[in-house]
This record gives structure tokens, sequence and C-alpha cells, in this order.
């Protein structure tokens, strides 16, 4: 059935979630550290588990791709409602912060893909 | 005939969101394939108009919710909201190849680090020549430029001012719509077509929205890699912002 897909989903979710929160209180920090990192860990656990005793059924798989496949839909809303008047409008030292910094990172994604690429 | 469609934009708001959202999706499709024979990616273009749109509802309401603050598209904050997103994130990991995810582990690291340390450094030297001199701004800004959460949560911690927290998050912001537009024009460029460098995007770039978003115009197989790698970001970001950074910034300036 869909919904065991989407209750596992929901369930490695929190669980995720739940540990982040943890993490952060652990370190004194105002913010959930990882929680949906360590979530995704966890269904992909939960796939290799499911998968290796023959329990993945399709109708359970639906149950997550489902929500996988709103994911861009998602994103989409996501960006309806971003503050972009204010990036906007933030003045040139916003501007120049923004710009550089993300120009920089691309170049240090190229970078760093590249060469341990070479390294392998 | 006005009372009704009032009484079902309140009372259907998220189901009238999905069509709202799936009609830009449609349309960004037919432009993608009429416009550019699908080479901008139909994905890309709805994300495009999402922020433009975004933009304008800013400019009408003078809200800080982008769409969301038009009370008929009031649904949007929550199908957009950080619960939806993260559970969708969590449900692409359901596709991701754990050999591969593995491999990438150390670079992910490597890339945690540098995109904390470099956003920062960049934040505050450049908070620095526009004039800002104590400790506490120049932190709260450098931090503003990891992402637009580490900002004021930096900037509560220290106590920095209201209008430094408020250029933090616009950074933040900034930051993160610049991601969202510029990730599938550059990908080609730095090499961003598989899982290693995905990840390795994940934890330069750091904010979450910005890398969900640019990875889903670019391609959307590479989104779980990079949602991997970023959503450690965040914490990282908050955990040496306030503290580590903030000694060494107090201790320079």
């Amino acid at each position: 059935m869909a919904i065991f897909g989407t209750a596992l989903l929901a369930l490695c979710t929190l669980l995720g979630v739940a540990l982040g929160e943890g993490l952060g209180r652990l370190l004194h920090v105002k913010a959930n550290v990882g929680g949906v990192g360590i979530a995704m860990l966890l269904l992909i656990l939960a796939k290799i588990w499911l998968t290796r005793r023959g329990k993945l059924t399709p109708g359970m798989r639906l149950g997550v791709e489902f929500w996988a496949m709103m994911y861009i839909p998602i994103v989409v809303a996501m960006a309806s409602q971003q503050n972009v008047l204010a990036a906007v409008e933030g003045g040139p030292m916003v501007l120049l912060t923004g710009v550089l910094v993300v120009a920089t990172c691309f170049g240090l994604v190229g970078l760093l893909g590249r060469t341990t690429g070479g390294a392998r | 005939m006005i009372g009704i469609v009032e009484k079902i934009a309140e009372e259907q708001a998220l189901v009238l969101s999905f069509a709202l959202v799936g009609a830009l999706m449609w349309l960004s499709a037919l432009l993608s394939r009429r416009l550019t024979r699908g080479r901008i990616h139909a994905s890309a273009i709805a994300i495009v108009a999402a922020l433009a749109l975004a933009w304008w509802g800013g400019v009408v309401t003078g809200g800080k919710k982008g769409l969301a603050d038009i009370p008929a598209f009031a649904g949007l904050a929550l199908m957009g909201g950080a619960m939806l997103r993260d559970f969708a994130i969590v449900a692409t990991a359901f596709e991701v190849d754990v050999v591969e995810a593995r491999k990438a582990g150390l670079l992910g690291v490597v890339a945690l680090a540098l995109g904390t340390i470099v956003p920062f450094v960049m934040g505050v030297i450049i908070a620095w020549s526009f004039g800002y001199r104590d400790a506490v701004s120049l932190t709260t800004l450098g931090a503003g430029a990891v992402t637009y959460i580490v900002g004021p949560v930096t900037g509560a911690a220290l106590g920095a001012s209201s209008p430094v927290i408020a250029l933090s998050i616009a950074i933040g912001v900034l930051k993160a719509v610049l991601v969202m537009v510029a990730t599938p024009m550059v990908a080609r460029f730095i090499g961003l077509d598989n899982p290693r460098s995905a990840m390795a995007f994940g934890g330069l770039m750091g904010t979450v929205s910005g890398v969900a978003g640019g990875l889903a115009a670019t391609d959307e197989r590479l989104v779980p890699y990079g949602a991997l790698t970023a959503t450690f970001h965040t914490g990282i970001g908050c955990l040496f912002c306030p503290s580590l950074f903030f000694l060494i910034v107090s201790a320079i300036a």
C-alpha cells in the first residue's frame, strides 16, 4: 500500500530532524544540524533493508516516489515566496557580496571536481 | 460570485497552490519547447518565473514572503514551506546510488569546510571595505554570506543591530536567488554533471533552497547528492560563525 511508503518517508524525516535537533542542542547551536541529511541516510538504509528482505512492494515505492517527483513543483512554490525584493534592494554591499561569493564558489566547485577526479 | 471565490481561496489554499504551480509548470514547459527548443530546462524557467512573481508580490504587498503575501496565494507558503520542502528532499534519497555517495564522502567534507570559510572571509572583507569596523557587525555580515539562516542566528547570538541583521539576511537571500538562477547556466563550465561534483556543489554553495532550486533546474538526478551535503551547511555555519569565527574576527579587528 502506498501509505506505507509515505509513512516510512515520514518516519525517516521525523527521526532525522529530531536527531539533527538533538545534535544542535548538544553542540549548543540554535539550528538543526544535518537533520535532513540524517533523514536521507535513514531512508537509504531502510530501502536497502526492505529490498534484501523482499518487502519493498511497488505500492510502497509509489508512496515515496510520488513525493520525490513533487520535489520540483515544491521548489517552484518555495521560489515564489522568497523575499526577492529585499535581496534586490539591499544596496551595493549586498549585491557585491552575493555576486562575488557565488562566483567564487562556482569556481571552487569546478576546481574541486577536477582535482579529485584526476587523483582517482 | 466574489464571495465564493474568496471563500474557496481561503479554505482550499493548499489545493489552489497545487493548481497554480501546475499551471506555471505547464506554461514553462510550453515556453521551453517553443522558444528554446528544450535547451533551457522547463524547471529553470518555472523557478525564474516564480522568483519574478515573488518580486512582484513583494512590491504589491510590501511583505516578506513574496507571492504568498497575497491572500489568494497564501497556500504557496505551505506548499513551498520548510516542512514539505524537507519531506520531498528526503524522498529524493530513494534514488541515491550508495556507492557513488560513499566515494564522494571526503570530497563533501572538504567542500563543506571551504563553503563555510570562503564566503565568511569574503563577506567580512567586503563589509570592512564598506566601513564596518566592529567585530559583531563584521561577523554577522560574514555569516550572512554563508546562508540567510546563519546570518540572523549569528547576529542574534552576538547582539548585532537590526539593520545589520537585515543586511545579512539580504546577502543570504541574494546568494540563494543567484545560485538558483545561475546554476543551470554555468553547470557545463564547472563540470556539474555527475554525483561527485553535485556533492561538492552542495557543500560549497550551502544554501539548501539555492542548491535545491539550482540542481532541479540543471538535472533532477543530481538533486539528492547536492542536498545530502548542503543540509549540513547551515548547521555548521551556525556552529562556527558565532563562536570560533567571531573570536578570530575580534582578535583581528
